[in-house]
């Protein structure tokens, strides 16, 4: 990718998140409802959301020389963890040093 | 009126202020190591200013460009946005100038604050919400921009950084699991991710994912809204 190119990209996603932000109140003015359709699509989507991230996240894992081995170990971590202990940062911490040490020497 | 205001609102972005700086360290840090200037997540965490987005950003600019799956992908990660707006809409009423800062910069945590938080009477609720948002942004900024100088100082092998991002989505995904007990959304996500990811292989999975999850969603919403009629 260009400097051009790259630039184009953050300009982009700033313009989606934005849009994001600002569209309700461009839609609903005061006084006006949103529709139940939208409501209802604001209490299920952000749990959908972080389901399509994380599979993002492991798009090319699957077809990696070791398939997802590494990550699922360390996912399979992190879920226990972050269970026992209910810490955010020390999950995401330890989870990432644990994969890291994986992928550095048992899976390199 | 502004220091009743600011004094009101430090103590509830403490809590942030640790994790942001956290987070926000790793974001530069990830972004430096993957040969970036710090000036990429500085401006970057400034002006998306949306943390999840922003390590998504990450891939996308190592990628071939394709600025309408960005624009996408933008639009479906922060699609819960929308939904904090429609919250938001009373709140925000006669903020004046402050109201297009206060959308800005509504990201989970300052949306959090703003929406469940109340200042003391006497408090200006405009200047108490601008002051939250403020420091959000300063703290997420602050760590960002940080993590990334800190990339030119220390050096070990980076390899596997960019797990970090994996483990945020995995640590919110069980945060959301534990806290409702309507597991389907989660799980629509999810199972229509992995099909179309089977189907269309990593490169062009995501908008056909996010079409099915709504497509499922719409479905499942005429469902129940038949058996609220019978």
């Amino acid at each position: 990718m260009t400097t051009a190119q790259s630039v184009l990209t953050v300009l982009v996603v700033v313009l989606g998140t934005m849009a994001t932000r600002f569209l309700p109140f461009f839609i609903f003015p005061e006084g006006k409802t949103p529709p139940p359709y939208i409501t209802y699509l604001g209490t299920v989507l952000p749990y959908a959301v972080i389901g399509l991230l994380v599979v993002y996240c492991l798009k090319d894992a699957f077809t990696s020389g070791y398939f997802a081995i590494p990550e699922m170990i360390a996912i399979l971590f992190i879920v226990v963890l972050h269970k026992w202990k209910k810490n955010t940062l020390l999950s995401i911490g330890a989870g990432t040093v644990l994969y890291m040490f994986l992928v550095q020497t048992y899976f390199n | 009126m502004k220091t009743k205001a600011f004094k009101a609102a430090l103590p509830y972005t403490i809590p942030i202020c640790i994790g942001f700086l956290f987070l926000g360290m790793s974001y530069g840090f990830l972004m430096r190591s993957k040969g970036f200037s710090f000036v990429y997540p500085m401006l970057m965490s400034m002006f998306i200013f949306a943390g999840s987005m922003e390590f998504v950003t990450v891939e996308l600019l190592l990628s071939a460009f394709h600025p309408l799956h960005a624009f996408f992908l933008a639009l479906m990660v922060n699609a819960r946005h929308l939904f904090y707006g429609i919250s938001m809409l009373e709140k925000f009423k006669n903020t004046g100038w402050k109201k297009p800062y206060l959308i800005y910069g509504m990201c989970d945590e300052s949306f959090t604050i703003n929406c469940t938080a109340t200042p003391p009477p006497d408090v200006d609720k405009g200047w108490f919400m601008f002051f939250v948002t403020l420091l959000n942004q300063i703290y997420w900024v602050s760590g960002a921009t940080l993590g990334a100088l800190l990339g030119y100082i220390i050096h070990f092998d980076t390899t596997g950084i960019e797990f970090v991002m994996t483990a945020l989505f995995v640590v919110m995904f069980v945060n959301q699991w534990e806290e409702s007990k309507e597991h389907l959304p989660a799980l629509t996500g999810l199972g229509c991710s992995l099909l179309c990811l089977l189907i269309f292989g990593s490169q062009n999975f995501i908008l056909p994912a996010m079409a099915l999850i709504i497509l499922c969603f719409s479905v499942s919403k005429r469902k129940r809204d038949k058996g609220a009629v019978q």
